[in-house]
């Protein structure tokens, strides 16, 4: 691997001071699972790594009711799935978290860092799109937050400024009768790649047979994860039916910009981005009125 | 690029070591300290086979650098069987012939070893699924799944050697 140098920062405003000195010869390095990787084949160049796991903000998995999930940039999927109440409050999350990798994966790959990576097949950025989630970033101005659905701007390429890094997630607490899952599509039972991935959440009246509002967001059908505000739009107001959520997947199918690649045709992404919308639709229904 | 001083807890012993930033944990294991048993094969997190314990945590060796355990503690391969027997799980493995030319046994095992601490009483889909990570190009996962099962048996039953 090419050489470079390490440091294990303590705080924030170190980091920021070492991202300064020479922001593109720097990388920051959480878990390592795509950076190494990427490094040692060569596709991306490093003098110094940044190892943020002792920054004490980027370690951070708490919740509370008011404030929602605080969810540091370098928590381990692992600490993410095992926390019962984060598992009790985010199903949704849950259910894209423990789909990134295998065990040893999950033991070191972070949230941010599938952020960060900016892949469009990342699994957990349609699902934090959906739970209202934003990143929260710090550079030499200060701290800024923003939505996840702006954070990535092509593959591999994210709205981080020179000197920036991410630091954390928050994700809002729940509204009552809130509902979500992740689902997507791969050839086989575990470990790959999302050929489309699909993340919804609703939120239903108190008859639990109308929707008060929804967000839909897919993967692995456009150059980055992608809302479509329209599909939930829509759905705001409605009653529950087979016809307006085959509506909504419709809306949802329309939006998207699928490639064909080794994974699968644009013209398969097209037709799974439609039936998972549904699939998951009626999953984030079904949790909103349990 | 100078070397840095790592000192860590190896299968249990202090172990002070010199690496660069840029060597891996596997590379570190294997090349500097000696243990041969953690293996290389795909060198980039999808077969399991440098599976190691970190602190508790299962985690492919090639991904994680050998600066990152310092303060830490490893278990390898060479760290599972007590003195002058084996564990559990390495019987078993012998058993069912669940290996043939033998270069995934190591991070099956270490796999293992890792569900078994966390749950000593796994099912067939939880075996399967925790060691959906590892990769076996011969014998098939079928005999492997099965001599986890039993080990688990065995442990379960109270019929094991101490182990630490």
């Amino acid at each position: 691997m090419q050489a470079f140098d390490y440091i294990k920062a303590t705080s924030e405003v170190e980091v920021v001071s070492l991202l300064s000195r020479d922001g593109d010869q720097t990388r920051i390095l959480s878990g390592g699972t795509d950076l190494l990787v990427q490094l040692r084949e060569g596709r991306r160049q490093a003098k110094l790594l940044v190892d943020i796991k002792q920054v004490s903000e980027a370690n951070e998995l708490a919740y509370d009711p008011v404030g929602g999930l605080r969810l540091g940039a370098a928590v381990p999927c692992y600490r993410i799935g095992s926390d019962p109440t984060t598992a009790r409050v985010y199903p949704g999350l849950v259910d894209a978290v423990s789909l990134i990798g295998g065990t040893q994966i999950q033991g070191r790959a972070s949230l941010g860092g599938n952020l960060c990576n900016a892949s469009p097949a990342a699994d957990s950025i349609p699902a934090l799109i959906v739970h209202h989630a934003t990143c929260v970033i710090t550079g030499p101005g200060g701290r800024r937050q923003v939505p996840v659905e702006d954070f990535c701007t092509a593959p591999g390429r994210t709205i981080l400024q020179r000197g920036e890094f991410l630091v954390a997630l928050h994700v809002l607490p729940p509204a009552p009768r809130f509902g979500a899952a992740y689902l997507r599509f791969i050839p086989r039972n575990e470990m790959d790649i999302a050929v489309v991935g699909v993340g919804a959440s609703v939120v239903l009246d108190e008859s639990l047979t109308t929707f008060v509002s929804a967000r839909i967001a897919l993967g692995a059908v456009a150059p980055t994860p992608l809302l479509v505000p329209e599909a939930g739009e829509y759905l705001a107001g409605r009653r529950i039916s087979t016809e307006t959520i085959a509506e909504a997947a419709r809306i949802a199918q329309a939006a998207t910009r699928p490639i064909s690649d080794m994974r699968g045709t644009a013209a398969q992404r097209k037709h799974l981005a439609a039936v998972l919308t549904r699939r998951v639709l009626e999953k984030a229904i079904e949790r909103a009125r349990a | 690029m100078s070397k840095a001083l790592v000192q860590s807890v190896i299968n249990g012993e202090k172990i002070e070591f010199l690496c660069e930033p840029r060597q891996s944990l596997l590379e570190v294991l294997r090349e500097v300290l000696g243990l041969t048993g953690t293996k290389e094969a795909c060198n980039n997190g999808n077969c399991g086979a440098c599976n190691v314990i970190l602190d508790g945590v299962l985690v492919n060796s090639c991904l994680v650098l050998a600066i990152e355990v310092d303060g830490k503690s490893v278990t390898t391969i060479e760290g599972i069987a007590p003195p002058g027997g084996l564990h559990p799980l390495q019987e078993e493995f012998l058993n069912h012939a669940a290996l043939q030319c033998g270069v995934c046994t190591p991070g099956f095992i270490v796999a293992a070893k890792a569900l078994l601490d966390q749950n000593p009483h796994p099912t067939e889909h939880e075996v399967r699924r925790w060691l959906a990570g590892n990769l076996c190009r011969c014998t098939g996962y079928d005999k492997i799944v099965r001599a986890v099962l039993a080990a688990a048996e065995r442990m379960k039953a109270g019929v094991r050697m101490e182990v630490k």
